[in-house]
């Protein structure tokens, strides 16, 4: 029951956003170009095959972040595991767990953050601009703008912004900030420096899609031919590689149009420089002036 | 006759025992808005980080801005089209407008995590963000409709303003200041009427293009690009029935005649701005092909239907026919039914068509948001009863006109 449900609501979305996107096609060829520096940008490559569900990278992302953690020794719990779960404003990351279809199989663990998109939905949406995209990919907040409206999560394609409902005095919204302090000190991401495993790879986003794709030739066997995140929503700066069809690891299943592209097409369209807001005022005034003058002639008369 | 008929203060009690419980409504809200703001959103909604808006963003802000619609579409046919015979409507809608519009504005800082950064967007700008868009019309919006209520503000008060004590030493420059005021509003206030319909135009469309972004999580059935135009259509459409439905119920509470004649002829006007909104809407679907998923009975298809059927066709094959247009029961209905419609369209695309992933029960509103969503409109009701006790809105005879149709009903 559950399944087909999922099921149905992604055939759906994926027909909708089909549907959508064929009526813009002509803009987002634009909009490729438009792209952040591509050659610095950087990336995270998760390879699903590798990740042991240790939660390293939990615990030391938040410790970067100074955020309160249990020792690292509670990690070991895999309890956790019997409930999905999602980032919020406990933690900015979280690995879950899948069973595999192959009962022999390890199960496979998912390390879920922001995506750092490409061409960010909560960036285009954010209503005072607090979201911006840095130049190496990194996508962060910006506590001193935003006004807690929620319309980056509503944006959001993976639902990743989170926020502090609890609160009533400062709520921020939270999410995986790519670590970019510490990438400004030349340092690794948190959780890439820690992983025990190597399941996480950092690098120029080009240079991850090669050794992705280097990997895929080599053991077939190991993945489905798919880089998720190569080109979904116009690409993410944070990749993976899954055994697996990835909308069994509950990712969701999104087309190649950046998420912004409908909505800023139109939003630009009705106020292309402007003219269509100006050109009704001068329509109206012109209607309201000679309705008048209609009025005062046949009172003449 | 002219002369007889102006707008004039309702003199009459303010407490009926229907105003009583509406304030009792009030009063509840006011108290879970403490709450809210004392405690956090999250003690107070089922708000959460799947479903980060609820009723008080699909309700109390998108329905809210549709239905104060009534302010700018009578405007434009009193004013822009000078229909003069619609003038009596006119301050009764622009005074719905400008409550609902407050109202509107304070249901957005109640939502806002941040209200007191509410203020951010006039200087923070991202012209990509629709609800951007959204947050500057209603802003500007606003200021528009507190200027064009202004006049009235001035005929209620030039050679009146009588303040008490101390202050009394203020009434002669208020009393200038209220007419130079006037003299030069009279001259200005087509420049606002015109940017009114305009800046309504824009922002009624734009919410339309606040959910697009979502994408693939909102429900095929409502997510179109043409979703703006639906948006703005609906807003039209819902703009007459509005003005009906509140004209028909502040003569009752009043006890006046409602102007049927004046209604009739709006109420003429609805079936084909309606009929257009019906068009596009189905020729959307059409084109898109989402009817397949009527096909499968649950709560979405449902919703769409009523939604369409019930709050679109019927009220659409009332407004054409004659007799119901002349019946105040036959408008009264019609009108109420295109508000339910307005009213679903607004539930179905903010809250029934999103469906995120990863939601782990669904939204369904609190007790809190409702009480709050309640007591503003309470709220709402009772200002606009006291307003127009205080200044001259809704017409009537003046006293001496005995014989008019107008004729209070048990009043001399
Ligand atoms: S995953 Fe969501 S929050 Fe992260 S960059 Fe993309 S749109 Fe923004
Ligand atoms: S909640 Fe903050 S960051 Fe998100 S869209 Fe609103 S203002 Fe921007
Ligand atoms: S990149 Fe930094 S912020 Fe993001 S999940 Fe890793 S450690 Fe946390």
């Amino acid at each position: 029951m559950e399944k087909q449900s999922r099921r149905n609501f992604l055939k759906t979305t994926a027909i909708a956003t089909a549907a959508i996107t064929g009526l813009t096609t002509r803009k987002t060829k634009a909009q490729e170009q438009k792209g952040f520096l591509p050659d610095k940008a950087m990336g995270v490559l998760v390879d699903t095959t590798v990740c042991i569900g240790c939660r390293k990278c939990e615990w030391a992302c938040k410790t970067a972040h100074q955020m309160p953690t249990p020792p690292i020794e509670e990690y070991d719990n895999r309890d956790v595991f019997k409930k999905m779960r999602r980032p919020d404003y406990t933690s900015y990351t979280v690995v879950n767990e899948y069973k595999n279809s192959d009962p022999d199989k390890f199960p496979i663990d998912v390390k879920v953050q922001c995506m750092h998109c490409d061409q960010p939905a909560c960036v285009s949406a954010c209503i005072v601009g607090a979201f911006s995209k840095l130049e190496n990919g990194a996508v962060v907040w910006d506590e001193s703008k935003c006004i807690g409206c929620r319309y980056c999560m509503v944006a959001c394609p993976f639902q990743i912004p989170a926020f502090e409902f609890h609160k009533a005095f400062q709520p921020k919204i939270t999410k995986c900030d790519f670590c970019y302090t510490r990438q400004s000190e030349g340092k690794l991401p948190a959780c890439v420096e820690v992983c025990p495993v190597e399941a996480l790879t950092f690098g120029k986003r080009e240079d991850l899609i090669q050794v992705a794709k280097e990997k895929i030739r080599l053991y077939p066997k190991r993945y489905i031919n798919h880089i998720y995140g190569e080109f979904e929503v116009g690409g993410t700066s944070w990749m993976y590689l899954a055994s697996e069809d990835f909308t069994k690891l509950s990712f969701p299943k999104l087309q190649r149009e950046p998420a912004p592209g409908v909505s800023e097409s139109i939003q630009h369209g009705i106020f292309a420089y402007f003219i269509p807001p100006v050109a009704l005022y001068a329509l109206l005034g012109g209607v309201m002036w000679l309705n008048k003058n209609k009025k005062t002639e046949t009172e003449e008369e | 006759m002219e002369e007889y008929m102006k707008p004039q203060k309702i003199k009459k009690k303010f407490f009926t025992p229907g105003v009583i419980v509406i304030s009792v409504f009030a009063a509840f809200g006011l108290l879970v808005l403490l709450a809210r703001f004392i405690f956090g959103l999250g003690a107070v909604t089922h708000l959460s980080n799947q479903y980060p808006w609820g009723i008080w963003i699909g309700l109390d802000v998108a329905l809210g801005v549709a239905l104060a619609a009534g302010g700018f579409t009578t405007a434009a046919l009193g004013h822009i089209m000078h229909r003069e015979k619609f003038h009596v409507i006119i301050r009764p809608a622009l005074l719905t407008a400008l409550l609902g519009y407050t109202f509107v504005a304070l249901s957005v800082a109640t939502d806002l995590g941040r209200w007191y950064y509410i203020w951010h967007p006039l200087i923070f700008w991202n012209g990509n963000s629709a609800l951007f868009e959204v947050g500057m019309c209603v802003m500007i919006y606003m200021t528009v409709l507190y200027i064009e209520f202004l006049p009235i503000v001035c005929e209620r008060f030039i050679g009146r303003v009588n303040l008490p004590g101390i202050l009394r030493k203020l009434n002669k420059p208020i009393d200038r200041l209220l007419q130079v005021l006037d003299k030069g509003l009279d001259k200005t206030m087509f420049i606002f009427i015109i940017a009114g319909v305009v800046l309504s135009c824009l922002h009624q469309s734009s919410l339309g293009t606040l959910m697009i972004i979502a994408g693939p999580k909102m429900h095929p059935l409502w997510q179109t690009p043409v979703l703006p135009l639906l948006f703005l259509l609906s807003a039209i459409s819902v703009g007459f029935p509005m003005v009906i439905f509140e004209s028909i119920i502040s003569s009752k509470s009043f006890g006046l005649k409602p102007e049927m004649d004046v209604l009739t002829d709006l109420a003429r006007m609805v079936g084909p701005i309606l009929f257009t909104y019906l068009a596009f809407k189905v020729g959307d679907m059409v084109i898109r092909k989402t009817f397949v998923y009527l096909y499968e009975i649950n709560t979405t298809s449902v919703m769409f239907t009523i939604e369409l059927i019930v709050g679109v066709v019927i009220p659409l094959r009332m407004f054409f026919s004659p007799k119901i247009v002349k019946s105040p029961t036959g408008v009264f209905i019609a009108s109420c039914l295109v508000i339910f419609g307005v009213f679903m369209n607004r539930l179905n695309n903010f809250i029934v068509a999103y469906n995120p992933p990863y939601s782990f029960q669904p939204y369904f509103p609190s007790i809190g948001e409702i009480l709050v969503t309640l007591g503003f409109i309470s709220l709402e009701v009772l200002l606009y009863r006291a307003a127009v006790m205080i200044f001259p809105i809704i017409t009537q005879p003046s006293e001496g006109a005995l014989k008019t149709k107008y004729a209070i009903k048990g009043v001399k």
